[in-house]
C-alpha cells in the first residue's frame, strides 16, 4: 500500500462574506496516494483551481484540513509554506510564467540555484526535448517550448508533486501532446506525483485517476483500467 | 449616459489610484509653486506700484544745503515736471530708554497747510499733527512697533545739536520708508533707524531753513526723460549746494523692495518648469506601461469596431484626467499657499494695504505647460495603439526581447546568480526606460543638493560678511570727517583693544551709460578690523591709487582690472575723480569699493581725513564704552556688529530669501515624489515575474531583491550624477536668490551633498519598503492569472 501523498478532509474555501460570498470548495475530502498521475476535471468555477492552489502552497483554506505526507498545510506559516514549495513542489501554468531576461537554462537554473536536491539543468531540459534550444530567450521560443521550459522548470528541482493548471490550454494538439508526454515522463521516471487540473475530458484518459468537480464539491472519482498514451487521445 | 468605454476609464483610474495620485501629485507641486509664485510676485509688484501711486512718491529726489522756496517754480517749470514739493529732511538722535545709544533717524517736514503734494503719508494709528504745536510728531510705524511706542507717548530727540521732547500724536507709514536704514549701514533694521514727521515751521525752526527747503520732490510724466530732468534740476540748485538729483530707482527704500521682488521673480522662472517636465516624464512612463498592459482590451475594443482615434480618445483621457485633476489641484493649492505667502510678505515689507493680483497668464501657462507636457508624454506611448492589430493583441504578448544579451560577457554572467541576471538584464534591456527613471532620480537629487547648497550659501555670505571682512566689534561714525587724531579719543578709552580709522565718501561711479550711486570705503594700509580680502579670504593689500570692487560692482559697471571708471564725489568740494580698477574683491554683500585710506585723502584734496572708526573692545567694558561714545558729540551714529549681523540675517530669513525654506521643502517632497513613482513603476512591471519566483519558491525577501536591486543600482548611479547636475543646478539656484544688497554664493559643500544624498537614500528605502509591503502581500494565485 502506497503512502498518501495528499489528504483532505472537510476543505472549505470561501471568498467574500456575507450575501456575496462564494463557496469555492464545500468540504472536500480527498486522498491522493503517491507517484499517481490525477487529472482534475470540472467546469470553470467548480473549484477545482482552488483545491489545486491551496495543495499546491499558494492560498489557504478557510476551513477544514489538508495534508502532505502528514505534514498540515492548512497549519503552515507563509515561512513554511515558502519552503514547502521550494523544497517539494513544481508548478505549470497556462501561461508559462517564464522569466523574459533569462534563458531557457537559466530560468531552470533559477530553480536549481535554490533547490534541495535539484538534477542537473540540462537533464531537465533534455527530459522535455529542449536540449538544443537551451542558450535561447524565452522570446525566441514557440508557446510549446515555452511550456516545455516552464515544465522543466518544475521538474528540476526533483519535486515531489507538480501541479499542472491548464498546461495545454493555450497550445496546439500537436504541442499539447508534447507537453503531456513531458508530464508523463516526469511521472514515470521520477516518480513525482502529477495533479492535472483541465477542461480538456480527453487527458483524462492518461490518467491513474481522474476527479470530477462540480459547484465546489467531487461529484466522482474513476479509477482507469488502461491508461493510454499521450499519442493516443482524441485531441 | 456614460458611455461603457468611459465607464472603464473611472474604473482603470481607481484601480491604478495610488499610481495616479502620485503623478498628479507631482504635476500638482510643478503648478503649485507656478502659480504660487507668479501670484505672490505680481501681487506684490501691483500693491507696491498702488500704493507708490496711491501716496504720490516721487520720481526724482534732489537733495541741496539750503535752498530759497522760490526755486522751486524753477523746477515746476521744467519741462515734463508735473508736481513739485520743497520740505525740510534731516537727521535726529533719538534717545530710547531700552537703549544705551542713541538711535539714529530721519525727520522730515509736512506741509503746514494740506497734504504733501508728494510723499504723503499713511496715518495708521492716532492722529494728524496740529500745525500750530511744535511738538508734536508722527513716528514711523515699523521703528514705533520695534520699540512698543504708541500715541501718547513722549521722545526725546537730538536735532542739529540741541535736544528736544516731542509727543507721539500718531503713527505713519510711507511708501518712502518701507526699509530703513541707517546712513552707512547696508542692512535694514527697523529697530535702528526711526522716522519722524513734524511740521514745517518747528522743522525751519530745529535746522535754521527760515524760508527755505533742503530736499526738493519732483513728479515726471511717464513719457518723460528722466536723465534730462535729474540734469536740468542738478543745473538749477547747483548754486544752492545740490548733491546731485537722483530718480527712484536709485532711492533706498525703493532699491530694497524691487531688488527683493525681483529676486523673488527670478528665482519663480526657474525651477517649477523642471518640476514639470519630471512629471511629463513619469507619465510617459506609467502610460506606456498601462497600455502594454492593456494589449488585449485595446485589440478586443478594436475587434468590436472602435477605430484607432477612438480607442487613443479613450486612453488620452485617462492621462488628460490625471494632468487635469493635478493642475487643478495646483492651481488651488498655489492660489491657497499664495495667499497665505503675500499675507506674511505685505507685512514684511509694510504694505498698508494688499492689492491681490493674480495674473491668469499664471494660471494659462502652469495648466498648460503641464497638461500639455503629460499630454505630449502620453501621446508619444500612446503611438503603440496604432500598431496594434486586434489578432495581434488578443494573442498572449510575446515576452520582451533579450536576444544579444547571451553575448554580453558570458564570464562575468557566469559570476552573477539568476536574480542577479535579472536585475542587470532588465536594466540594460530597456535603456530608454532606464536611462529615464537614472534621469529622473537624478533631477530628484540635483535639486535637493542644489537647494541644499543654496541654504550653505546663504550662511557662507553672513559668515564672509561678518566674520572675514568685517573682525570689528562696532563701528562709529563722525557726525563729519574729522582729523584723525580724533581717533585717539577712542583709543585711549577704557577697553577699547584696537581702533582703525575709516573713511567713507558718497560717490556716484560711472562708466560711460552705467552709473552705481555708492561709496567708496577708505581703508588703511594694514587693515585687520575691515578688510578688502581676496576668494580665500585673505587680505587684500590695497596700493597707490587705485580701486578694488566688489565682482557685482564689476558687472554693474561693465568693467575689470585695468579700466578706469568717473568717481563723482557727492561731498566736500564735490570733486571728478578718474579711478583705475586694480583688483576685485570678494564681497557677498552690497557693492562696495575700497580704496587705500591716504590715496582716497590725498584724492579728496584733504589731509588725514577720517569719517569713522572700527573698533575691537573687551566686552567687560561694553557698557563704559556705550556711554562714553554717547556723550561724544562728535559721534553721529555706532553700529554694534552683531545686531547689524542679526538684522541681515532677519533679512535674509523674511524677505525673499525666506522662499528658499519653501524652494527646499517642495524640493525634497519632488525628490520623494520621484523616487516613490519609480519604485511603484518598476513594482507594477515586475509584479508578474514576483509572483512567479514566489511560487517557485522564492522567500519574499529573495523575490524583492529582483525590484529592490533594480531601484538600488538606479539610485546609485543617480547620486554621483545628480550630485553633478546639483553642481551646475545650484549656480542657477544661487543666482536667482541674489540680489543688490546680498550675493549667494553657489557653494557646493560636501556637506549639502551629503544631506541631499541621504535625502535620496531615505526616500529610497521607504519607497522600497512601500513596495516590497505590497510585493509581500500580493495574492500570488491572482499574480499569476493576470496576464502581463
Amino acid at each position: 500500500m502506497t503512502q498518501d501523498a495528499f489528504k483532505t478532509r472537510a476543505l472549505t474555501k470561501v471568498y467574500g462574506s456575507g450575501e456575496t460570498a462564494v463557496h469555492a470548495l464545500r468540504g472536500v475530502d480527498l486522498d491522493i496516494p503517491e507517484g499517481e498521475f490525477v487529472v482534475l476535471l470540472g467546469p470553470s468555477g467548480s473549484g477545482k483551481s482552488t483545491l489545486l492552489n491551496i495543495l499546491g502552497g499558494l492560498d489557504r483554506a478557510s476551513a477544514g484540513e489538508a495534508s502532505f505526507q502528514d505534514q498540515e498545510l492548512t497549519a503552515m506559516s507563509d515561512r513554511q509554506l515558502t519552503r514547502y514549495r521550494r523544497d517539494h513542489v513544481g508548478f505549470v501554468f497556462q501561461f508559462y510564467n517564464l522569466m523574459p531576461s533569462l534563458t531557457a537554462r537559466e530560468n531552470v537554473e533559477l530553480v536549481t540555484e535554490v533547490a534541495k536536491n535539484p538534477m542537473d539543468t540540462d537533464a531537465a531540459l533534455g527530459l522535455v526535448g529542449l536540449s538544443d534550444r537551451a542558450s535561447h530567450f524565452p522570446s525566441e521560443l514557440s508557446g510549446g517550448e515555452q511550456q516545455r521550459v516552464a515544465i522543466a522548470r518544475a521538474i528540476a528541482k526533483n519535486p515531489t508533486v507538480l501541479f499542472c493548471d491548464e498546461p495545454t490550454g493555450a497550445l496546439d494538439s500537436t504541442t499539447g501532446r508534447t507537453v503531456l508526454t513531458a508530464l508523463k515522463n516526469v511521472n514515470e521516471q521520477l516518480g513525482a506525483t502529477v495533479l492535472i487540473v483541465t477542461h480538456a475530458a480527453s487527458t483524462a484518459q492518461m490518467a491513474d485517476r481522474v476527479i470530477y468537480f462540480a459547484d465546489g464539491a467531487i461529484r466522482e472519482v474513476v479509477q482507469n483500467s488502461k491508461k493510454l498514451e499521450p499519442s493516443e487521445i482524441e485531441w | 449616459m456614460v458611455s461603457p468605454l468611459d465607464r472603464k476609464l473611472l474604473r482603470d483610474l481607481w484601480r491604478m489610484k495610488t499610481q495616479a495620485l502620485a503623478i498628479g501629485l507631482v504635476v500638482a507641486v510643478g503648478v503649485l509653486l507656478l502659480v504660487m509664485m507668479s501670484g505672490l510676485v505680481e501681487s506684490l509688484d501691483e500693491t507696491r506700484r498702488t500704493y507708490y501711486e496711491r501716496y504720490r512718491l516721487a520720481d526724482v529726489f534732489a537733495p541741496v544745503v539750503r535752498a530759497p522756496d522760490r526755486v522751486l517754480d524753477q523746477l515746476a517749470e521744467l519741462e515734463g515736471v508735473s508736481a513739485v514739493e520743497g520740505r525740510i529732511a534731516g537727521g535726529a538722535l533719538i534717545e530710547m530708554p531700552d537703549s544705551q545709544l542713541p538711535v539714529q533717524a530721519r525727520a522730515v517736514s509736512l506741509p503746514d497747510f494740506g497734504e504733501p503734494r508728494l510723499n504723503a503719508v499713511y496715518l495708521s494709528a492716532g492722529r494728524w499733527i496740529d500745525q500750530s504745536r511744535t511738538n508734536e510728531i508722527l513716528l514711523l510705524k515699523s521703528f514705533a512697533d520695534a520699540h512698543g511706542l504708541e500715541p501718547g507717548d513722549r521722545l526725546s530727540a537730538t536735532m542739529h545739536g540741541a535736544r528736544r521732547s516731542f509727543d507721539i500724536v500718531g503713527i505713519a507709514q510711507s511708501p518712502e520708508f518701507l526699509y530703513t536704514t541707517a546712513p552707512g549701514e547696508l542692512v535694514p533694521d527697523d529697530s535702528r533707524f526711526g522716522v519722524i514727521w513734524m511740521s514745517r515751521t518747528s522743522m525751519e525752526a530745529a535746522y535754521d531753513l527760515d524760508g527755505a527747503f533742503n530736499e526738493a520732490l519732483l513728479d515726471i510724466g511717464r513719457e518723460t526723460d528722466l536723465p534730462s530732468v535729474l540734469a536740468a534740476a542738478d543745473r538749477i540748485l547747483d548754486a544752492y549746494g545740490a548733491i546731485g538729483a537722483y530718480g527712484l530707482e536709485d532711492q533706498v527704500s525703493n532699491r530694497f523692495v524691487s531688488e527683493e521682488i525681483s529676486g523673488l521673480r527670478a528665482s519663480s522662472a526657474g525651477v517649477p518648469p523642471i518640476f514639470l517636465a519630471v512629471a511629463a516624464f513619469l507619465l510617459n512612463i506609467v502610460i506606456t506601461r498601462l497600455l502594454q498592459a492593456e494589449r488585449q482590451q485595446i485589440g478586443l475594443i478594436k475587434a468590436f469596431g472602435y477605430t484607432n482615434a477612438e480607442v487613443t480618445a479613450h486612453y488620452f483621457k485617462l492621462i488628460l484626467a490625471i494632468a487635469v485633476g493635478g493642475a487643478v489641484l495646483g492651481c488651488l493649492l498655489g492660489l491657497a499657499a499664495g495667499a497665505g505667502l503675500i499675507g506674511i510678505y505685505v507685512q514684511y515689507y509694510k504694505f498698508p494695504f494688499l492689492v491681490f493680483e493674480i495674473d491668469p497668464a499664471s494660471f494659462i501657462f502652469a495648466f498648460s505647460a503641464s497638461v500639455g507636457a503629460a499630454a505630449f508624454g502620453g501621446l508619444f506611448a500612446l503611438r503603440q495603439v496604432f500598431s496594434l492589430t486586434p489578432a495581434v493583441a488578443m494573442r498572449p504578448p510575446t515576452p520582451p526581447d533579450y536576444r544579444g544579451f547571451n553575448r554580453f560577457g558570458t564570464m562575468l554572467t557566469n559570476l552573477l546568480d539568476q536574480p542577479t541576471r535579472m536585475v542587470m538584464r532588465r536594466l540594460v534591456r530597456n535603456p530608454g526606460r532606464s536611462i529615464g527613471a537614472i534621469a529622473g532620480v537624478s533631477a530628484g537629487m540635483a535639486l535637493s543638493a542644489g537647494m541644499l547648497s543654496v541654504l550653505a550659501g546663504f550662511d557662507e555670505t553672513v559668515e564672509t560678511s561678518f566674520s572675514v571682512i568685517d573682525r570689528s566689534d562696532m563701528s562709529v561714525s563722525f557726525v563729519e570727517p574729522l582729523p584723525d587724531r580724533a581717533l585717539h579719543a577712542l583709543a585711549n578709552m577704557d577697553g577699547v583693544i584696537e581702533v582703525e580709522a575709516t573713511r567713507t565718501v558718497a560717490v556716484i561711479l560711472r562708466n560711460g551709460v552705467h552709473e552705481y550711486r555708492g561709496g567708496i570705503y577708505g581703508v588703511t594700509t594694514n587693515a585687520r578690523l575691515f578688510r578688502a580680502v581676496d576668494a580665500n579670504g585673505e587680505t587684500l593689500h590695497l596700493r597707490g591709487d587705485g580701486i578694488v570692487i566688489a565682482p557685482a560692482l564689476a558687472d554693474i559697471l561693465d568693467v575689470e582690472v585695468g579700466d578706469f571708471l568717473l568717481g563723482d564725489v557727492r561731498e566736500g568740494r564735490r570733486p571728478q575723480l578718474n579711478l583705475v580698477v586694480t583688483g576685485i574683491a570678494e564681497t557677498l554683500m552690497g557693492a562696495p569699493t575700497y580704496m587705500e585710506l591716504s590715496a582716497l585723502n590725498r584724492a579728496l584734496g584733504e589731509q588725514n581725513r577720517v569719517s569713522g572708526a572700527y573698533l575691537r573692545i573687551d566686552p567687560g567694558f561694553r557698557d563704559q564704552i556705550y556711554a562714553a561714545l554717547d556723550a561724544m558729540p562728535i559721534i553721529a551714529g555706532v553700529s554694534i556688529k552683531q545686531d547689524a549681523r542679526d538684522a541681515f540675517q532677519r533679512m535674509m530669513d523674511q524677505g525673499a530669501g525666506a522662499m528658499r525654506f519653501v524652494m527646499a521643502a517642495i524640493a525634497a517632497l519632488i525628490t520623494f515624489g520621484i523616487v516613490y513613482n519609480t519604485a511603484r513603476i518598476a513594482y507594477a512591471e515586475s509584479a508578474h515575474e514576483l509572483a512567479s519566483l514566489r511560487v517557485i519558491g522564492f522567500s519574499k525577501g529573495e523575490a524583492a531583491y529582483v525590484l529592490l536591486g533594480e531601484l538600488g543600482i538606479i539610485v546609485l548611479i543617480s547620486l554621483p550624477l545628480g550630485a553633478f547636475l546639483g553642481y551646475g543646478l545650484s549656480y542657477a539656484i544661487a543666482e536667482g536668490f541674489s540680489t543688490d544688497l546680498y550675493q549667494i554664493p553657489a557653494h557646493f559643500s560636501p556637506e549639502s551633498l551629503g544631506l541631499a544624498g541621504l535625502a535620496v537614500l531615505a526616500a529610497s528605502v521607504f519607497s522600497g519598503w512601500m513596495v516590497k509591503r505590497d510585493s509581500d502581500n500580493a495574492d500570488l494565485v491572482s499574480a499569476l492569472k493576470s496576464r502581463e
